[in-house]
């Protein structure tokens, strides 16, 4: 079995295994060649099959470009779009970094004393369901067109979903090695460091990947609604300009970014939760 | 051997009087035995008849509600240095190799860890060369095994066993009971060993309490006098035999009567 997923993880309750959440599952190494021919070759295909089909029945450049036209213009255009995703990046990572942050101090506080959970979860449910590109327009009113009002957006839409999975992983101890350790005569911190932050790795590990690709979703939603600035900026200018194919460039960089977050975040689980419980 | 509670040294354990009610559930009624030092005494009794309840509370994970149970004379209120437990099932830590699983208790401790002693003991079950496997990888029986290591790497003085290879078939058991017994006769550690396994109490200890269910009391305390180290021809004979009925008949007993 361990050559078809990395174990993720399941003590406890319902397992959690990161490779559920994308097609993405097996991992590299356990690629036979045949397996990489035919993941090459359905590429070909569909590419392929898409630029045909585009040029042969002259579908409109302004409503779908063709492959070729997004691959140039993503080559050429690239320089002009890079500040762009740098300023992405900057507000994903700044507010990543605060709602990652508060989220996982929540998570802990909350799941060490259950009483503060009673006070603290409407506010938590009502953070999640709220949409937070519905708050960008007064966050701008409140902090201008900078980088503040998307670095709260984006702390606002990580945030919550860290705390969630994390508490869920938090709660998960068995009392058996919490029992253990008493033994010894840990104390509560020794318990919190040595039994329930590992054991909850593997969900906090979770929790940081959804909470990233919130993250991506609302600071490109946020740079569509108001300023100069970001690759959600590109996409509003790109797309009134009809530039269909820089549009689609901009597309392609975004997903590569929510691929690059699942990615780091499966290695890091990987390397450091994937045990055989 | 002699009755420890009537003359001889002072015991090593003293279960006296103790009762344990959670809530208005009363677990543990009054049960009073002693543990004399090097014995090996196990805990036999049907499920939910509060064996469990009486070896945590001997471990001093969970307090009396009345009574009292002391170590070397002294009242056990909290975990203690001197007490090693082994858990039902391995309670490893998946998280960490074996090695770093046998030297969790003196991270928590600050203790130095005596090194030599944990190889000897590594060697002693087997498990030397595994010390950087990780437990998912191991057997069943290896697990228990490094959970044994790692319950006995501070040197306690008594080990409280809690159904530790309930989980486990047959022939390992009957390995892992073995191996209890070989180190036992090493190290002359105090044992309490609980177990629905009358076969196993019987293999393993000096004395066999059987506790009645709900709230746990001590129904009979039998002796088991048979020779060491017990061979198969020993456990096949007549006298162990007639003690394994004479075992299950009380424990029957104490069920007729908790079904009236």
């Amino acid at each position: 079995m361990g050559d078809i997923t990395p174990e993720f993880k399941k003590q406890g309750g319902g397992g959690v295994n990161m490779t559920n959440l994308s097609a993405f599952a097996p991992g590299g190494a356990s690629r036979t060649r045949a397996e990489i021919v035919a993941i090459i070759v359905t590429a070909i295909i569909v590419i392929g099959g898409l630029e045909l089909a585009l040029r042969l029945f002259e579908v409109p450049h302004y409503i779908m470009p063709p492959p070729s036209a997004i691959g140039t213009a993503l080559v050429t255009q690239f320089p002009l779009i890079a500040p762009h995703l740098g300023h992405t990046l900057v507000e994903l990572l700044g507010g990543f970094a605060i709602g990652a942050s508060v989220g996982l101090v929540l998570a802990a506080v909350i799941t060490q004393f259950p009483f503060s959970e009673k006070i603290i979860a409407p506010y938590i449910l009502l953070l999640v369901t709220t949409p937070m590109l519905a708050l960008v327009p007064l966050l701008i009113l409140r902090f201008g067109f900078g980088y503040t009002p998307r670095i709260i957006a984006v702390a606002l839409a990580s945030g919550p979903m860290v705390m969630i999975n994390a508490a869920t992983g938090f709660r998960r101890t068995d009392s058996a090695k919490i029992a253990l350790a008493r033994s010894y005569g840990a104390s509560t911190l020794q318990i919190f460091w040595k039994i329930r932050a590992p054991m909850a790795l593997p969900m906090i590990l979770v929790g940081l990947m959804i909470g990233a690709i919130f993250g991506l979703l609302t600071a490109v939603g946020a740079e569509m609604v108001g300023g100069g600035f970001g690759l959600g900026n590109r996409l509003t200018s790109y797309s009134s300009r009809i530039q269909m194919p820089e549009f689609f460039a901009v597309v392609m960089i975004l997903s590569f970014l929510g691929i690059a977050i699942y990615a780091i975040f499966f290695l890091i689980g990987k390397k450091w939760a994937s045990w055989d419980a | 051997m002699t009755d420890p509670t009537t003359h001889g040294p002072r015991p090593k354990l003293e279960i006296d009087g103790a009762s344990k009610a959670y809530g208005t559930f009363l677990a543990l009624q009054e049960c009073t035995f002693s543990v004399a030092q090097n014995e090996i005494v196990s805990i036999v009794g049907p499920s939910g008849c509060g064996k469990t309840t009486l070896l945590w509370c001997m471990s001093g994970l969970h307090g009396l509600s009345g009574g009292e149970i002391r170590l070397d004379g002294m009242p056990i209120h909290k975990p203690h240095r001197d007490i090693g437990l082994v858990f039902q099932e391995a309670n490893l830590l998946p998280w960490r190799n074996l090695r770093r699983n046998i030297l969790f208790p003196f991270e928590v401790t600050g203790e130095k860890p005596d090194h030599d002693w944990i190889a000897h003991l590594l060697d002693r079950v087997g498990l030397t060369g595994f010390e950087d496997a990780m437990p998912g990888a191991l057997s069943g029986g290896m697990q228990q095994r490094a959970s044994i290591v790692r319950a006995l790497s501070q040197h306690p003085s008594v080990l409280l066993m809690d159904e530790p290879f309930g989980a486990l078939d047959t022939f390992t058991r009957e390995e892992m009971n073995r191996l209890v017994e070989e180190i036992w006769l090493e190290s002359k550690t105090t044992i309490v060993f609980i177990t629905h396994s009358i076969e196993e109490a019987v293999f393993l200890s000096d004395r066999v309490v059987v506790l009645s269910g709900r709230p746990g009391t001590v129904a009979a305390i039998h002796d088991i006098d048979l020779p060491r180290p017990r061979t198969a021809e020993v456990m096949a004979g007549k006298q162990v035999f007639d003690l394994m009925n004479a075992i299950k008949g009380g424990i029957a007993g104490t069920r007729a009567k908790a079904a009236e």
